[in-house]
């Protein structure tokens, strides 16, 4: 370590994310062109449908990392990051209904389809600057962190913890999805927002604007990622640590552990935010069953089962997990619960460090020391 | 000589009431509503003593037509069917379905039917049948019925039923052009808190477009607005007490799936995602016994708690066996295990009962209303599940504070070292109470059976609200969770008329965050030393 | 032509040798049919049963040779009732395994989700659902009723069969019973009812307690005005909504619910006692009886082995999908999607309960409409019908956005055209 430069050691400071930085370039930089630069009918082209899965892969490894920041790294254990996830989704989702314009349904020239029908004269004043790209990159990242701030505030003020904070985080993305799934609130009740046309001016579902979203997502991914684990590197993560592993002791030392649970918990809420926003254009959908509070247990089922604390754990999770998901849906439907099921169980079982974890014990080189014992 | 002569003329009365009889059958077997409606009003004209049972078998599809010659029979029972001769009440032999076509009913005909069959129980000895059938010829009082009525009400000795009748009476009197008698009608009508009561007198205070009264009278409109006044207030009252009486009801469910958690979760610390599966199981055990079962579906609830707690119980057992005890003291894992567990247990049920909702029924005795008065009446189910509710709770109250196995529970979820170093064999004691807190789980399962859907997705609607009354009430803290579930029931459908039920439970769910955020430990903190681990 | 056959059958076997020995990729010798319905999570119960009936269609049809000489192949897969999950999978089938038609989606999201993945990559959609209206792709076909063939002759009844004067519009707070409660409240205001006797009632999505609804319903009811209930209300909370009724003592008889969305499936999953003498509007009902519905009910207890399986109205929009597919291949001689679909407009094919469905220029059918009673069995009396035919109307004329735009795919060429200002809007192609 003491040949290192800061960034060097930031970048390379560790195998698993060697191997994830690698892993990372290696698909920006392959499936564009496989996607690209061969016809439909070579055998080395790599399909829309599949690019948009890794893509969509990438945005939850994303939002992998950022629950891995809070439960992994500062032991809150969030069952409401699917909310901040959404809620840059609808963010992103509200942009790309406002740029549909004229060709919409009926249309209308500024109202979306749903609100001609449900009769709405005008636009209500929230979707205002929706139709600006800044702004709604703004909200993006505004929404989900002020919410992530203001409850985050209230909860670690009074200290309320462990499964206590877990099961108000759930309580926090069902009222979410049950505000959301009302089609007085203005936001597309169940169908939620959908038939997008264009971003920034250019046609959604053109391959150049799919390869850009993609790579969009690999960078989104990668600065994410490295923006974590600068954190995690720094005096402050160390802190937050500390938190994790006795929080009292931490307090009693002196420090303000309130105040950097908080800006951790808003920090992740924000990346929550952005892979939300990245995932709506390539899925075309957003709706209020994202809120869903099992979509929040999902996700930290993907950190669990890629092995919390090492950020390329959760990474390796993500994908994994949703890979399995995707093939089991469409190779074994009558039976992809058993198999998803059996996994959490024997992941947790048998794997309390995941997959990351058990790679770990077969390699013998051991760079690092242990992650100490994780507790909740 | 002249009881002969009566008995002929009996005899002969009695014959031409049966050619009356068979002659108003035949219009049954035809095919339009109608003229089975004239059939059917023509059967009960007869006066005939058979003429309530064909009507009544009619109402209950159990009147069939044999195809072959049109001839109208009772029946009874599946494949053959066990004839009976209506015109003279004797067995007629049995039939094979195919032969006969069923004479069937739509609403219209069924209402019609239940009148005309009120007008024969108008004379029943059992006052209770009389009340009924008053009831239900105030549902559609024509001037038949007030004839019927104003024929009976002199030989009525109940008070109860003559009450009734009077205010039928007194509702058909408002019609008539004495305005004194009017008067006296709104009088009589004044504290009785009928819709037909109130609809009918709420006319009586209305103008036209052209500002013309409808009722004439200046002072039969002043009893009546009088009259209304005191009835909205009755109903305002009414209507709190039903309020209240829904929200007990939520509340009691909320507790019910909430109090097996608050044992698997508040005193054990496990986080059971499966919980809401073995509610499901609890609810399918329910299905099956009533397959087991056919003919005694009354029963069939009675045996299915037992059996319920048992299932689900050693499911639970199994789950601890096998899962949970390798994850004491990381809590959030088990969390995760048990979440896979519960994806499992839907694709098992769904493996072997399919998808689709499986219908369990409601047994006689759970069905209806307790009508206590005119604008408040309580439904059986709720009411029972209020009370089965307050059953599970007092006894799982007695086995945590009033038995061996509750006070070893007690000391493991306190203190596990200690409870071991005294010679506890925790682990058993673990498994037992996983099993416990699972059966009460099932049980819970069997009341929901009575009240929603029996299918896979059961237990994923209540897993939220019962973590969320467990963390209101306090963790392992009994009275927390009944005091938490109820509290939260009756906030829940006291907002519900002013927001609507989604609005409601948004507000509900707001209003718990921010009491955490005060409380962070719930209504009922643990205290000592064990609320700190 | 059984020459023909042999050697398709062998073209058939050597298909299946070289797909175990090659890959998947070359199997070019069977007709891929995609199934996007979901077999788990909450919309698995109603799905389930339309992915069986694709599949029984599929044998039935393989039995009789195919089509164009080729076997057909089933590609299920599942979707979860995850509504972006729909638009993978949907993408899936279209791309990877290249099908040629697929039969799927129940819920409206679904089918919003679904639809630029088929119009971007021009597949071919049968939705066998009775849904909104407000749509008419050129990718898609609609076999279920449209609002004018379900809910408007429902509501004629009851005005003019039971003279019903006050209405309560009950539904589940989702596209659906929105566009057909705002449907029916224009048609009901245009038929002279006033506001006052209309109450409409949004509930989410499983509501479980309906006690301050139902009580609700009950005091709207005793007005003295003959009140119905019109109930669009979706799956699940249908039996706790029913449970309830039957326990306030809300009978049939003094408030009849007519319902759009509870049909033999959901009742064979209620307790029907409380339920007798409630209505239902559909385009079919099992209890129809006909040679054509009869042996479809017998193949059908044969193919699931189960003498209790029920089936419904969108099970009957699969079959008249498939046989108007199967038929519109035979006419177009390709599976090529763009020939398919013009091939399709004008094609009849019969309908199991006596009559002629044909597929009109704006993609949706003509349908017969039956009201049925709920009877103590889980079946339905008709106790109603419409003297004929009824053309699936894609844009209603009821609603102020909608009764300008015409769909036609033969002489418009758009699903979505403006009378008034005469332009075509809202198409994702050129």
């Amino acid at each position: 370590m003491t040949m290192r430069t800061p960034l060097m050691n930031l970048l390379l400071g560790e195998r698993g994310t060697q191997i994830f930085l690698a892993v990372l370039l290696v698909t920006a930089i392959v499936v564009p062109i496989l996607h690209l630069a061969f016809d439909a009918g070579s055998s080395l082209h790599l399909s829309s449908y599949t690019m948009t899965l890794i893509g969509k892969y990438m945005t939850y490894a994303l939002l992998a990392v950022a629950v891995d920041l809070v439960w992994g790294y500062c032991g809150i254990l969030s069952l409401g990051h699917a909310a901040f996830f959404a809620l840059g989704g609808y963010a992103m989702g509200m942009y790309l209904m406002r740029q549909i314009g004229p060709r919409g349904v009926y249309a209308d020239p500024v109202l979306p389809d749903f609100m001609v029908f449900l009769n709405w004269k005008e636009l209500p004043w929230f979707w205002y600057g929706f139709d600006m790209f800044w702004f709604a990159a703004l909200m993006v990242v505004l929404v989900p962190g002020l919410l992530a701030l203001v409850f985050g505030w209230l909860a670690f003020r009074s200290r309320v913890t462990g499964v206590y904070l877990s099961i108000i985080t759930q309580a926090l993305t069902y009222a979410l999805m049950l505000a959301f799934f009302r089609n007085d609130m203005g936001f597309g009740g169940n169908n939620g927002l959908t038939d997008f046309k264009d971003i920034l001016g250019f046609n959604i579902n053109a391959p150049g604007t799919r390869v850009a979203l993609f790579v969009a997502s690999a960078v989104a991914l990668g600065l994410g990622y490295f923006a974590c684990r600068y954190i995690t590197l720094s005096r402050a993560g160390r802190v937050v640590q500390a938190v994790r592993d006795a929080e009292s002791r931490t307090r009693f030392i002196g420090y303000r552990v309130e105040s950097y649970k908080l800006w951790i918990f808003a920090f992740s809420a924000v990346l929550a935010g952005i892979a939300g926003a990245l995932y709506v254009p390539q899925v075309g959908i957003i709706n209020p069953s994202e809120f869903q509070p099992i979509n929040s247990i999902e996700i930290v089922i993907w950190v669990a089962v890629g092995g919390r604390g090492t950020l390329y754990g959760a990474v390796a999770g993500a994908v994994l997990v949703n890979y399995a998901k995707s093939y089991f849906t469409a190779a074994v439907p009558e039976f992809w619960l058993y198999a998803l099921g059996a996994l959490f169980v024997l992941v947790t079982l048998f794997l309390p460090r995941g997959v990351v974890g058990l790679a770990d014990r077969f390699t013998p080189r051991r760079r690092e020391p242990e992650p100490e014992a994780v507790k909740a | 000589m002249v009881s002969v002569l009566l008995l002929a003329f009996v005899v002969q009365a009695r014959a031409a009431q049966n050619d009356a009889l068979a002659q108003a059958l035949t219009g049954l077997t035809a095919e339009d509503f109608p003229t089975k409606t004239d059939a059917a009003t023509a059967v009960a004209a007869t006066r005939h003593p058979n003429a309530r049972a064909v009507l009544t078998a009619m109402l209950e599809g159990n009147l069939h037509f044999r195809t072959a010659d049109q001839r109208v029979f009772i029946v009874q029972g599946d494949d053959p069917l066990t004839l009976t001769d209506p015109l003279t009440m004797q067995a007629a032999g049995s039939g094979a379905t195919a032969d006969f076509t069923k004479i069937t009913t739509n609403n219209r005909l069924r209402k019609t039917l239940k009148g005309l069959i009120a007008g024969f129980d108008l004379s029943d000895p059992d006052a209770g049948v009389r009340l009924a059938a008053v009831n239900e010829m105030m549902r559609s009082l024509d001037e038949d019925s007030i004839v019927i009525l104003r024929a009976r009400v002199d030989d009525e000795k109940d008070d109860k039923v003559k009450d009734a009748i009077d205010t039928g009476l007194a509702l058909a009197d408002l019609d008539s052009d004495d305005a004194d008698t009017r008067l006296a009608a709104v009088e009589h009508l004044k504290g009785n808190l009928s819709p037909d009561v109130y609809n009918r007198l709420k006319r009586l205070t209305e103008r036209s477009d052209e500002g013309v009264h409808a009722e004439p009278d200046e002072r039969v409109r002043r009893g009546a607005t009088v009259a209304i006044a005191s009835i909205d207030n009755w109903r305002q009252i009414y209507g709190g007490v039903e309020t209240l009486f829904f929200g007990l009801s939520l509340g009691s469910v909320l507790v019910l799936a909430a109090i097996g958690l608050a044992i698997t979760f508040g005193v054990m610390g496990v986080i059971n995602m499966a919980h809401g599966e073995l509610m499901m199981l609890g609810a399918y055990t329910t299905y099956v016994v009533q397959l087991a079962m056919p003919n005694h579906i009354g029963a069939s609830i009675i045996v299915a708690v037992p059996l319920a707690f048992l299932v689900s119980g050693l499911v639970g057992v199994l789950i601890e066996r096998g899962v949970v005890r390798f994850l004491y003291g990381r809590p959030l894992e088990t969390l995760l295990a048990t979440f896979g567990i519960s994806l499992i247990l839907q694709q098992v049920v769904r493996d072997i009962f399919t998808a689709n909702n499986r219908p369990v029924e409601t047994p006689a005795w759970m069905a209806g209303s307790w009508q206590i008065n005119e604008a408040l009446s309580i439904t059986y189910n709720r009411l029972y599940v209020i009370l089965f509710m307050a059953v599970v709770f007092a006894i799982l109250l007695f086995v945590l504070k009033k038995t061996t196995l509750g006070l070893k529970v007690r000391a493991v979820s306190q203190n596990r070292a200690m409870a071991k170093a005294m010679g506890v064999r925790t682990e058993w004691v673990d498994a037992l109470t996983f099993g416990l807190g699972s059966g009460i789980a099932g049980v819970a399962g069997v009341a929901l059976s009575q009240l929603t859907n029996v299918g896979p997705n059961l237990g994923q609607q209540y897993i939220i609200d019962s973590f969320m009354v467990v963390v209101f009430g306090g963790v392992a803290n009994l009275w927390g969770t009944l005091i938490g579930g109820m509290s939260l029931g009756v906030v829940n459908k006291v907002l519900e008329p002013f927001a609507g039920a989604v609005l409601a439970k948004i507000l509900v769910l707001i209003a718990l965050i921010l009491f955490i955020q005060r409380r962070p430990r719930g209504l009922f903190p643990q205290k000592g030393r064990a609320a700190e681990a | 032509m059984n020459h023909q056959r042999k050697l398709s059958g062998l073209a058939t076997l050597a298909a299946a040798v070289s797909l175990i020995a090659v890959s998947a990729a070359n199997a070019a010798d069977t007709i891929k049919v995609g199934v996007l319905h979901s077999l788990s999570g909450t919309m698995a119960i109603s799905e389930t049963t339309l992915k069986d009936t694709v599949l029984m269609l599929i044998d039935e049809q393989n039995k009789k040779g195919g089509v164009l000489g080729k076997k057909l192949e089933a590609v299920v897969v599942d979707p979860a009732s995850n509504w972006p999950l729909f638009a993978e999978k949907a993408e899936q089938l279209l791309v990877k395994d290249k099908v040629s038609v697929v039969f799927g989606c129940w819920t409206s999201v679904s089918r919003k989700s679904v639809l630029p993945v088929f119009e971007k990559n021009n597949g071919l959609l049968f939705y066998p659902v009775q849904y909104e209206g407000e749509e008419s792709s050129k990718n898609v076909f609609y076999t279920g009723a449209a609002p004018n063939q379900q809910a408007i002759p429902a509501v004629d009844y009851l005005m003019k069969d039971i003279g019903v004067k006050r209405w309560v519009l009950a539904g589940t707070d989702y596209v659906y019973p929105r566009t057909t409660n705002k449907i029916l409240e224009a048609y009901l205001k245009a038929k002279g009812v006033k506001q006052e006797d209309i109450l409409i009632n949004y509930t989410p999505f499983g509501h479980s307690d309906w006690q301050s609804i139902v009580a609700d319903i009950k005091k709207f009811g005793s007005a003295g005005k003959k009140t119905a209930v019109v109930s669009t209300i979706n799956g699940d909370a249908n039996v706790p909504f029913y449970k309830e009724l039957g326990n306030q003592k809300i009978s049939a008889e003094d408030i009849p619910v007519v319902a759009f969305s509870v049909g033999e499936e959901e009742l064979s999953g209620i307790d029907t006692k409380p339920l007798v003498g409630h209505l239902a509007a559909w385009n079919y009902f099992e209890s129809i009886s006909n040679p054509a519905n009869s042996a479809f009910i017998k193949q059908w207890k044969a193919y699931t082995k189960n003498p209790k399986r029920v089936t419904n109205d969108p099970m009957e929009a699969h079959v008249i999908g498939f046989n108007m597919w199967v038929k519109a291949v035979e006419k177009a001689k390709t599976t090529d999607v763009s020939k398919v679909t013009d091939a399709m407009i004008g094609i009849e094919v019969p309908n199991l309960t006596g009559g002629t469905a044909k597929m009109l220029p704006n993609h949706h059918l003509t349908k017969p409409v039956f009201i049925g009673e709920i009877h103590g069995d889980g079946q339905f009396d008709v106790v109603w019908k419409t003297p004929g035919l009824v053309p699936g109307d894609a844009w209603s004329d009821f609603l102020p956005g909608s009764k300008d735009i015409e769909a036609d795919w033969v002489t418009l060429k758009c699903g979505n055209y403006n009378k008034v200002t005469k332009k075509c809007s809202g198409q994702n192609y050129e």
